[in-house]
Formats: structure tokens, C-alpha cells, sequence
């Protein structure tokens, strides 16, 4: 039991953190499809950095590094050049998909060393929720950090609620002088930033070796997950735990013998994100105000 | 800073030039893509880019190679016109494909006409059917039919999984999760030119081809769900005021793409395979979204279109077997394409101009 709770926290951390940054960048307006790209580039940057270097704590650097930097490609034809988003998201996947099965070539049947656990003092001395809790890797504290800090950032601070009036309407944001394309270029990073580290988790503490394509969707379901979540954080955190049990739900399924052939039990983490898009579309089907307004619109600078 | 102002009239001659301009820049970043990973340049973009015109056999191969991809593209571009995004053709073409194919080996039929038409028929709906649930759930409920279309693709790569591992696995297979072959009657046969004999691969699917392009081409442009569909995409408010329905816009285009993307898979399997096996599609219906857009979303575009495309898929396998570059390199060109192809969009929508800051 113990040990399953622990397996279902960890699995959810790398959609939780790639949720985390496409929450702020599509708070700021940007519609983002690459996630799953990004992903990988962190991935593959993480990996490839804990090979040259040797210490895991290198690869959360350089898999939120990568991920920044992939995302300024993006930011450079939506925001500069006007794109649109979802076909350049899209295109940003497909082009990391390309790009990490290159640099990753060299990568395969090679293992890393995974993060080390960190014990918080006391903390992880209480029976049962200690070990649960607080016996994690540094990104685990991360990313529950991070999502927790999201929240207090978007509805406390100044910063945040200039960040939600560019993504409301970019139009009068503008007209009463934010930088609604510096914003942008910002969130859309910290976006990139988040997927990368997500991306690093999945070598440097779920599966410490290389394949194409091991992101498996993930970036994806993030996607999924903010708008289930309906761009609120801590509905992401409770989302992104569901569908970490869910993950784990196969394998328990295939240990403990179920009578469901495996690609069933594999096939649940998309139809569950199907479902519930739906559900929460029918909750939200009379206007939702969450929907950041100009979501995906592309900014035309008039002056 | 540059200047964007929307233009008026749209420059047509970027019509042509956008697509011709962005290979040629898209070819340039993957030669310093490959310079930076030390692989040998010239000799890369020799494999990818010429090596599959060396021999007549090769190309007629390119053109079974950009078969599915153009008949997805073509059937994408309803999509796309209309502002749908359906990026789940991979999973309509792979439930296409294991529609027809069921009803293949549950029905075998020697008479090819009959059993091939019929296999035609039950595979477009088979696609149908599958992108008609992002189009139901988009009219019913308003959810977005990019993630539950790509979500898809995944359920339908499992379930095409478990049906040739378990209830269609052929028992004589030794353990391979294959079907049974295919009865003679569902098999495409080859092309034996009378004097030349066998090209390459090259199948009378092809010809399908030469119905769905004008079909579609005229569909678009002189009908009036095309009409409908082209304004519904391009001003959704002209669209609502003009009274068109957009729940039927939704559905007819879903249905169209998905149908072909199918109908293409019955072709692949058809013609190259002649049994179910786990992996049916190789990434064609994503592909077939950079085809689409190459081909500037119409119908004998996306002919060119898929044809380029699939030149450089066959020439990533050669650089695959001779250089040891992992094939999937070709993402890497795609995607820059994309990106460069979209830009030209901008181009041709927006008149760029300097203005220095003042």
C-alpha cells in the first residue's frame, strides 16, 4: 500500500510540472501544443548531461534549459511572426520527436544514475506519511512547490493578474501599455522551463535509459489536464494525482493477474482524459470565465 | 521593429513560392542540424534528398510511398479548410484499416471486385465512425477535438494490439501477433506493365488517387458544403449570420477526413501487406498534417505535397541503412517545414515593413 501510494505520487510529477507551465503560458494566452516535444527535449537534455557529467542534479539544469530554449522557437513564429499556435505547436512536436531521436541516437542501452532521495528532517520521521511524503527526490519538492507557488502567484500578485489581463484580452492589455508580446515571450518559456523538467523526471527517476519517443503521450495529457482542471493550479495537482493512478493502475492490473487483456487496462489514461474533457465540458457548457479569453488568438501589434 | 499590416487582397504568387521557398530553407537548417551533430552533411542530404530518384524502381516506390499520405492529406484539407483540427487521422486509418480487414478474413471472397469494394466501403466508415467521437463530443458538449482526436490515435494503436494478439492472431503464425493472410480477393495486386513488367512496388492503388484528387478539388470549389465549409473556417460570424450549420460543418468534415484517412488504410494494407499486423500505420496520418499544409490545402497540392514528403521518407531509410542516421530524422525536417510554411502564411496574409523606433 505504502509502497503504491509512493509509485502513484511519483508518476504524476512529470504532468504535474509540464501542467504547471502550460497553465501559466495558456493563462497568458498562448495555446502551446508542443508540450510533449518539450517534454522530450528535457528528457534527452537530462540524460544526455547526467552521462557527460555525472551528477543527476546537472540533468534537472539542462532538462529545464533545453526546454526553454525549444520553446523559443515557438514563441518566435506565434508571437513574432503570428502563426497559428495550435499548427505551430504541433510542428514543435514533431520536430523534437525528430530532433531527440537524433541526439538521443548515441544515448541507447546506456543507463544513468537516478536522483538521490532527500529525507526532510522530522517530517519523514512520521509513521506512514513520512515515507509517503516526504522521503522524495529535490524535483518531487520541486514541482509540489512550484504548483502551490503558481497558485498564490496568479491570484496574489500584481504580476500574476497582469499575466491573466494579457490572456483575457490582449487588445486593452495593450492599450493601457503591458508588453503583451514580452509577457507572452515569458510565459511561454516558463512553459518550456516546467515540460523540460517534467521531461527530465522521466530518465532521471522513472526510467533511467533512453528511447524514442518515451514521453509516451505524457505532454499530452497535460494538455489535457489544464483545461480538466479548468486553469485552476490546485485542481492540476488533484488531476495530475488521478492520472498517476491511473498510470499505476495498469501495472497492478498485469501483477495481480485481471482478467482484462493488458492493452485495456493501457488504453485507460486516454480514455479517461476523454471522459473527463467531457465532464468538465458539461460543467462549464454555460460560459465558462476560467477560459482565458484570447486563448490561442494571435496578437496583432497596431500602432 | 517590423510592421505588420493585414492586407486587403492576398499576394497570390506566394501561393506558389511560400511552399518552394521553405523547402529550400527548411533543407539549409537540417544541413547545419546535421553539420552540428557531425554527421557528414552533403552526404546526408545526398541519401535523403536524391538517392531515391537514383533507380526507376525507386521512384515508382515513392509514389507507394506518398499513396496514404496524399489520401490522408486530401482528406485533412475538409479539416483544415473548415478550422477543425483533427490531428487523429493515425488512429482513423489504423480503425479503418482493422474494419476492413476483419471483414476480410470473417467473409473471405475470392471475387476481388466485390470483396475489395466492399472492403473500401466498410474501412471509410470504420475512419468515419472514429472521428465522428471528437465531432460528437465537440457538438454536444464543446470539447476540444484536438486532444480527444490525438487521444484516440493511442486507444486505436492498443486495440488494433489486442485484436491481431488475440481474437484475430492467426494460429499458424508461430506466436507472431499476425492475422491470417488476407483471402486473394482483398489483395491489391501490382502494376505489370505490358514490356517493363513489376516497377518497384507500384499498385493499382494509386489509382484511386486520380478519383479522390477532382473529387475533392471540386467538392471544395464548386459545391456548396465546400462553399460553406471554406467560410466557416475562414469567418466563422459571416458563417453563423449566413445561417450555415455548424454542427453539420463539424460533423461532415471529421467524417470526410476520417473516412479517407481509412480508405487510405485499406489501400496500405491492401496492397503491401495482405494481413493485420500490430503495426499498420508508420506515422503516416501525422505526416499527412505537414502534407496537407505543403499542399497549401488543396487537393492536387497535396499530390505534390506527398510526393516530396514521401521522397524524403524513403531517402531517410537509405540514410538509415548506409549512414546509420536514425530515420526518425525526417521529424526534424517536417516539423521546420511547418514552421516555415506557416510563416509564409504570415507573409501572404500580412504586409511586412521596418520602422525604425523613433
Amino acid at each position: 500500500m505504502e509502497s503504491l501510494l509512493i509509485t502513484i505520487l511519483v508518476t504524476s510529477v512529470p504532468i504535474l510540472l509540464a501542467g504547471t507551465g502550460e497553465l501559466i503560458a495558456e493563462k497568458s494566452g498562448v495555446l502551446n501544443l508542443g508540450v510533449e516535444g518539450m517534454m522530450l527535449t528535457g528528457a534527452v537534455a537530462a540524460l544526455g548531461s547526467v552521462l557527460i557529467f555525472g551528477n543527476p542534479l546537472a540533468g534537472i539544469f539542462f532538462g529545464a534549459l533545453a526546454g526553454i530554449l525549444i520553446s523559443l522557437i515557438f514563441s518566435f513564429f506565434t508571437i513574432f511572426l503570428m502563426t497559428n499556435q495550435v499548427a505551430t505547436g504541433l510542428g514543435l512536436t514533431i520536430f523534437a520527436t525528430g530532433l531527440t531521436g537524433l541526439i538521443g541516437e548515441p544515448f541507447v542501452g546506456k543507463t544513468i544514475s537516478s536522483l538521490p532521495k532527500i529525507d526532510i528532517i522530522f517530517l519523514s520521521d512520521i509513521p506512514f506519511l513520512g515515507s509517503i511524503f516526504f522521503k522524495h527526490d529535490i524535483l518531487f519538492y520541486i514541482s509540489i512547490l512550484l504548483i502551490i507557488a503558481v497558485h498564490f502567484f496568479l491570484i496574489k500578485s500584481r504580476y500574476g493578474i497582469i499575466i491573466r489581463a494579457v490572456g483575457d484580452n490582449h487588445d486593452s492589455a495593450h492599450s493601457i501599455g503591458y508588453p503583451v508580446k514580452k509577457i507572452r515571450l515569458l510565459c511561454v518559456g516558463f512553459g518550456g522551463m516546467c515540460a523540460g523538467m517534467g521531461g527530465a523526471y522521466i530518465p532521471l527517476v522513472l526510467t533511467p535509459h533512453w528511447s524514442e519517443g518515451m514521453t509516451a503521450g505524457k505532454g499530452w495529457i497535460a494538455l489535457a489536464l489544464v483545461v480538466f482542471a479548468s486553469w485552476l493550479p490546485f485542481r492540476l495537482l488533484l488531476g495530475a494525482l488521478i492520472f498517476g493512478g491511473i498510470t499505476i493502475l495498469q501495472f497492478v492490473g498485469q501483477a495481480r493477474g485481471w482478467p482484462f487483456p493488458s492493452q485495456f487496462l493501457n488504453m485507460l489514461p486516454y480514455l479517461v482524459t476523454i471522459i473527463a474533457l467531457s465532464i468538465i465540458s458539461i460543467k462549464t457548457r454555460s460560459g465558462n470565465t476560467l477560459v482565458p479569453s484570447s486563448l490561442g488568438k494571435p496578437f496583432l501589434e497596431n500602432n | 521593429m517590423l510592421i505588420f499590416t493585414p492586407r486587403t487582397i492576398q499576394s497570390n504568387h506566394w501561393v506558389l513560392i511560400g511552399p518552394l521557398i521553405s523547402i529550400i530553407l527548411t533543407i539549409m537548417i537540417g544541413a547545419l542540424i546535421f553539420k552540428m551533430l557531425n554527421y557528414p552533411v552533403t552526404e546526408s542530404l545526398y541519401q535523403v534528398f536524391i538517392s531515391p530518384f537514383s533507380r526507376v524502381d525507386r521512384i515508382a516506390d515513392i509514389l507507394v510511398k506518398a499513396c496514404p499520405l496524399i489520401i490522408i492529406g486530401i482528406g485533412l484539407i475538409f479539416c483544415f479548410r473548415a478550422n477543425i483540427w483533427n490531428i487523429g487521422a493515425e488512429g482513423q486509418f489504423i480503425i479503418g484499416t482493422l474494419c476492413a480487414g476483419s471483414f476480410a478474413l470473417l467473409f473471405p471472397e475470392n471475387n476481388n471486385h466485390i470483396l475489395l469494394l466492399s472492403m473500401f466501403l466498410v474501412g471509410f466508415l470504420g475512419g468515419a465512425l472514429w472521428a465522428s467521437i471528437p465531432a460528437i463530443l465537440k457538438i454536444k458538449l464543446n470539447v476540444n477535438e484536438i486532444l480527444v482526436s490525438l487521444m484516440l490515435v493511442y486507444v486505436a494503436m492498443l486495440f488494433i494490439d489486442f485484436i491481431v494478439r488475440g481474437p484475430l492472431r492467426d494460429p499458424m503464425s508461430f506466436g507472431f501477433p499476425l492475422s491470417k493472410p488476407y483471402p486473394d480477393g482483398a489483395i491489391i495486386s501490382k502494376i505489370n506493365f505490358p514490356g517493363i513488367g513489376y516497377l518497384g512496388q507500384l499498385h493499382y492503388g494509386i489509382i484511386s488517387i486520380l478519383f479522390l484528387a477532382p473529387f475533392s478539388w471540386f467538392l471544395i470549389n464548386r459545391t456548396l458544403p465546400g462553399f460553406q465549409i471554406k467560410v466557416f473556417g475562414s469567418a466563422p460570424k459571416a458563417s453563423s449570420f449566413a445561417g450555415f450549420n455548424k454542427n453539420k460543418i463539424t460533423l461532415g468534415v471529421l467524417i470526410m477526413s476520417g473516412g479517407m484517412a481509412g480508405l487510405a488504410g485499406v489501400i496500405e494494407v491492401s496492397a503491401n501487406m495482405g494481413q493485420l499486423q500490430p503495426e499498420v500505420s508508420f506515422g503516416y496520418g501525422f505526416t499527412a498534417i505537414i502534407v496537407a499544409f505543403l499542399g497549401r490545402l488543396n487537393p492536387y497540392g497535396v499530390i505534390i505535397a506527398g510526393l516530396v514528403i514521401a521522397t524524403a521518407k524513403l531517402g531517410a531509410d537509405n540514410a538509415q541503412m548506409i549512414l546509420g542516421i536514425p530515420k526518425v530524422v525526417t521529424g526534424i525536417f517536417e516539423g521546420i517545414l511547418l514552421f516555415f510554411l506557416l510563416a509564409g502564411e504570415t507573409i501572404q496574409n500580412y504586409k511586412v515593413s521596418l520602422k525604425r523606433n523613433s
